[in-house]
């Protein structure tokens, strides 16, 4: 396994980029009524994502909200797979049965998708649980938003693993909105990382459009966890661009405070820092981009052409048949 | 065979499961170190260590959720509400969670977990503590429920249970915990499948169909009918709410011709309503008369003794269903 200062940075970035272009065909592709329900989009996160990715290794437990498509993306699940799932095919990461909310790639260690707020963050107490139960050196990490953390499911799961000492991250990415309520209209502290204090937990506070401090950080905690498993809590400030979802304008944010943070894109933050330490040209960056985009295009064209899951298997997913050997 | 409790019952379950695979761990509020609160994980600490016996704080939604969590990734974990009245606290695990996972995942994460604990009407409980849950769970797609009356159910069900790659509730009788019954012996690998009813006793005039709590009581009411009645009950114990053994419904209704289901949950979208609808549905041109279902009354519980005593489904109010379904 390449320990995360050695993961190439370009590739972190041709990520970053991939889940924007991504995200915006998307987007489109819901104006457009090829995508139904709800479709919260990762845009102006990514390096959250990304980084904590390249910060782990791949056989760590990954699992997350209903803001999900860039988990999947940056965990290795293919566009392919994340815009059919959105369109409902049979081909989709969840075969069509789970849609937006609902990404699930057991091959890739990405356990969920979930989209009742703060309900999966005990299933990943559980899931670090079971790496202790078996020895094992694997980290959980768990993503969750600001909204969650007045959650009973996450004090829960916060107090449970600071008594077990189970190896488990929790990722608080505050976008500073839960849904369309800000920080300061929903919680009582101002600092999100000061709930850590009351569970024992240690908390960190991290820039969430500077990948490289969400990677260096994360590793050093991660690193931590894996030599003496314990929980660690980490708040990283970020910011999403677009709505809380595809039908939220966004009118309860400043337009000042949008261009503010659109101003620090990490995109742009991270292709900066690589141009001005010459590893990367601007035709290498156009040319990933071109790819990026290339990849969310024919994902579109994947997902059209996907078949629907049948009618004749809808009894097929309740139940799974069989029993312990 | 030997005659023992229904709790030993469920601890010899808990123990030769836990003894059978390492990846089968107990986890609940004062399993470990109090041997539960109604005892049924009585010695499971001493036997299987603090790695698989495992005490949690009243945090009902976090420690069902570890569950499920673990489950997700191989474990398969026994899950203990201290009563099913709790389970509530938990719901979103239990109803939005687990057996959620398997669909919403494209069949790629099963849940091979149990919730198990005692349910149903108790003594003098009051209303927050007395739920018989199995008709609210029942509605719920991706759990299977059972529902054990006896100590050989009991064994037998939770060790199938425990097997299961699906989440199963295992809906423990809190009142017959003490009871007895003639069990296999210990070295006998006792295995009762889900989904398969059981004739308790065998009649020709009507069927009552009963579960859990109130398998006893129609036993009882069948016994008093044959003395003074002439009136010959066959009893049925469903075993299992979900899946459920409408065959075996069936070919019970189909002889008797008559049927009293007689259920502990409300009556209002409770368990008889479900069977009810079955019966008239596959065989209606059986019946010789309407279908009676004899449930608690449709309010909260109430606490006075007398009171709860009108509330519950009894061998009396059972009798004279029967009475008047054999118009009688």
């Amino acid at each position: 396994m390449q320990p995360p200062e050695q993961r190439d940075e370009v590739e972190m970035l041709s990520l970053m980029l991939l889940i924007r272009r991504f995200e915006e065909r998307a987007s489109q592709q819901y104006q457009a009524q090829k995508i139904g329900g709800f479709c919260h989009l990762y845009i102006g996160q990514e390096a959250v994502v990304v980084g904590a990715v390249a910060a782990a290794r791949p056989d760590d437990y990954l699992i997350t909200a209903y803001r999900d498509h860039g988990h999947s993306l940056a965990r290795g699940t293919s566009a392919n797979a994340c815009m059919a799932e959105l369109f409902g095919k049979a081909t989709g990461c969840s075969r069509g049965l789970g849609g937006s909310m609902h990404f699930f790639d057991k091959e890739h260690h990405m356990y969920g998708g979930h989209a009742i707020v703060g309900a999966h963050v005990p299933l990943a107490a559980g899931m670090a649980f079971a790496s202790r139960y078996r020895d094992e050196d694997r980290v959980t990490l768990c993503f969750f938003g600001d909204g969650a953390i007045n959650q009973g499911a996450v004090h829960e799961a916060m107090n449970l693993a600071g008594l077990y000492k189970l190896p488990l991250v929790f990722i608080c990415e505050n976008n500073l909105f839960a849904m369309g309520t800000s920080v300061e209209r929903s919680t009582s502290l101002k600092e999100l990382v000061e709930r850590a204090e009351g569970y024992n937990i240690p908390g960190t506070v991290i820039d969430g459009m500077n990948f490289r401090e969400v990677r260096d950080k994360l590793a050093e905690i991660i690193d931590s966890i894996r030599q003496d498993p314990h929980p660690a809590f980490a708040e990283i400030r970020t910011y999403r661009y677009r709505g809380h979802s595809m039908s939220d304008p966004a009118s309860y944010r400043t337009k000042e405070q949008l261009e503010k943070f659109r101003g620090d894109d990490p995109i742009t933050r991270l292709r900066a820092q690589l141009t001005r330490e010459e590893k990367l040209t601007n035709e290498q960056f156009d040319t990933i981009d071109k790819k990026a985009k290339e990849t969310a295009l024919a994902s579109v064209k994947f997902a059209e052409e996907s078949a629907e899951p049948p009618v004749e298997k809808l009894y097929d997913y309740t139940y799974v048949n069989g029993s312990a050997s | 065979m030997r005659e023992i409790t229904y709790r030993q019952a469920l601890n010899e379950a808990l123990a030769e499961e836990l003894a059978r695979d390492p990846n089968v761990f107990l986890m609940g509020e004062e399993v470990a170190e109090y041997n539960g609160a109604y005892k049924v994980s009585q010695g499971l600490l001493e036997r299987f260590g603090p790695k698989r016996i495992i005490d949690t704080p009243i945090s009902e939604n976090g420690f069902a959720g570890m569950g499920v969590g673990a489950a997700m990734v191989g474990l398969r974990p026994i899950i203990e509400f201290m009563t099913f009245s709790f389970s509530f606290v938990a719901f979103d695990q239990v109803v939005n969670n687990a057996p959620n996972m398997l669909t919403m995942s494209g069949g790629q994460f099963n849940i091979p977990i149990t919730f198990r604990g005692p349910n149903g009407p108790a003594h003098q409980l009051g209303a927050t503590h007395s739920h018989a849950t199995e008709c609210l769970y029942a509605n719920v797609p991706g759990l299977k429920i059972c529902t054990p009356a006896t100590p050989r159910d009991a064994k037998g069900l939770l060790k199938t249970a425990i097997r299961d790659n699906n989440p199963v509730l295992v809906l423990e009788a809190e009142l017959l915990y003490s009871s007895k019954g003639m069990v296999e012996p210990e070295d006998f690998e006792l295995l009762i499948p889900l989904g398969q009813a059981e004739l308790k006793r065998e009649g020709s005039d009507v069927t009552i169909i009963c579960y859990a709590q109130t398998v006893p009581m129609a036993l009882a009411a069948a016994a008093i009918l044959e003395n003074d009645e002439e009136i010959s009950a066959e009893v049925l114990d469903l075993r299992s709410i979900k899946p459920l053994d409408l065959e075996a419904i069936l070919k019970s209704v189909s002889k008797t011709h008559r049927v009293v289901i007689v259920e502990q949950d409300r009556p209002f979208c409770g368990v008889g309503a479900e069977v009810c609808y079955r019966i008239q549905k596959e065989i209606f041109d059986a019946l010789d008369a309407p279908i009676m279902r004899v449930a608690q009354e449709d309010v909260p519980m109430p606490y006075n003794e007398r009171l709860e005593k009108a509330v519950l489904p009894s061998a009396e109010k059972l009798i004279a269903a029967v009475k008047k379904v054999c118009y009688t």
